[in-house]
């Protein structure tokens, strides 16, 4: 009896879990941004589920793994609510909307292909886009460039880009290996480096950067 | 094919640091190596993409999965790009705490991250020279400039949501192209 009511339990949490991402899921939109706002509303203020504290564990964690900021707190939330389970429900729910809504802008695309209009507005769209694309670069050049080296490895990394065939693996490869590489020079010419950008600086809103797209 | 689908996107997301924009090259590269998309496919795509809510990378998949095999292929793309994300996750959750305050760890987002604005700003050279047929003085170009910084004043300035922006510039895309 008691075993058939801890997996009645259980059954609810994940249905629980599924409700809540799949109700955040529609407002991922443009980000991690202000998705964060609405996670911290629903998951801490509404439901109890988390502290403020495991929040910020969650915000280090989704910035730091790969993958959008938002699949990866419905993961993490998921499993620390619910298991594997809870995470693989929560990732399910968090995409379905956007799924289906993507889905049916992919099937009016196809209807209305060659309508003038409808490729004027996709042009629109697609200037927007870009505008959204440099809006990211410039919040993340903000969090990222501290001093003269991650200058120098942001800008090899366009050049590279731009004038080589390189595959964008080697240089996220390439990443970590130089981080390391500096931090440990600097400290042996006994240089202070600062790996982040100082807490006291980020306002409220730098706290979850720009990182998270 | 639908395994190759979901292969390619399982790549992918596996190396998807800093999220969507930061990937866009990346798919582009290993989409068009594959004859999956030509590049003003690719830029229709991105636009699509930018229309919906969650990663521009996640919806990506989902279109290009659609395109190549239909509901399947689409279903298949999109695990095969979400799917490294949770399996990290859930492992650094498990395993983990407190990553953030180790001394490699944070040498390592410290060279990583200047990484990651790199390859935004070249996805952001990329797509806005990138695959245009037009000469380059025309109005189609005068268009896409004006409608850009147009969206760049609203969204810095203003702090208009990009929700709002992109439903303002297809608007403008109708007006003016």
């Amino acid at each position: 009896m008691m075993e058939h009511e801890a997996w009645a339990q259980r059954i609810q949490r994940l249905g629980q879990l599924g409700c809540a991402f799949f109700k955040i899921g529609p407002s991922t939109f443009g980000g991690g941004y202000a998705m964060i706002a609405t996670l911290e509303r629903e998951i801490v203020q509404k439901r109890g589920w988390m502290d403020e504290r495991q929040m910020a564990d969650m915000i280090s964690v989704s910035g730091s793994a790969p993958g959008g900021v938002a699949v990866n707190a419905a993961a993490f939330i998921g499993y620390r609510l619910g298991g594997i389970a809870g995470a693989v429900v929560a990732v399910a729910a968090i995409t379905l909307p956007t799924f289906i809504i993507v889905s049916l802008l992919s099937l009016l695309s196809m209807v209305f292909k060659d309508h003038v209009k409808v490729i004027a507005a996709l042009k629109g769209v697609h200037a927007a886009v870009i505008a959204l694309i440099i809006v990211a670069a410039f919040k993340m050049w903000k969090s990222s460039i501290l001093d003269t080296p991650t200058l120098l490895i942001a800008a090899g990394t366009v050049a590279l880009l731009l004038f080589t065939p390189i595959h964008s693996f080697y240089l996220i490869l390439g990443g970590p290996i130089a981080g390391i590489a500096v931090v440990q020079l600097k400290r042996r010419a006994g240089m202070k480096v600062r790996t982040e950008k100082q807490q006291a600086e980020e306002k409220r809103e730098l706290h979850f950067p720009e990182y998270y797209i | 094919m639908l395994w190759q689908l979901f292969w390619v996107f399982v790549k992918i997301g596996s190396i998807s640091f800093g999220g969507g924009y930061a990937v866009l090259t990346l798919i582009q590269r290993e989409v068009e190596a594959r004859g999956w998309a030509s590049p003003s496919e690719f830029q229709e795509i991105v636009a699509l993409a930018g229309m919906a809510p969650g990663s521009i990378a996640t919806n990506a998949a989902t279109l290009i999965g659609y395109a190549e095999a239909g509901i399947a292929g689409a279903v298949l793309a999109t695990i095969g790009v979400i799917l490294p994300s949770l399996v990290i996750v859930v492992a650094v959750t498990a395993f983990f705490f407190r990553l953030n305050s180790n001394e490699w760890f944070k040498s390592s987002f410290y060279g990583l991250r200047p990484i990651v604005t790199g390859l935004i700003i070249y996805a952001a050279i990329h797509f806005g020279l990138g695959g245009r047929s037009e000469p380059w003085i025309s109005w189609s170009t005068a268009g896409t400039l004006l409608i850009t910084a147009g969206c760049l004043a609203l969204v810095i300035k203003y702090k208009l949501h990009p929700f709002a922006v992109i439903v303002l510039s297809a608007a403008a895309g109708i007006v003016l192209f």
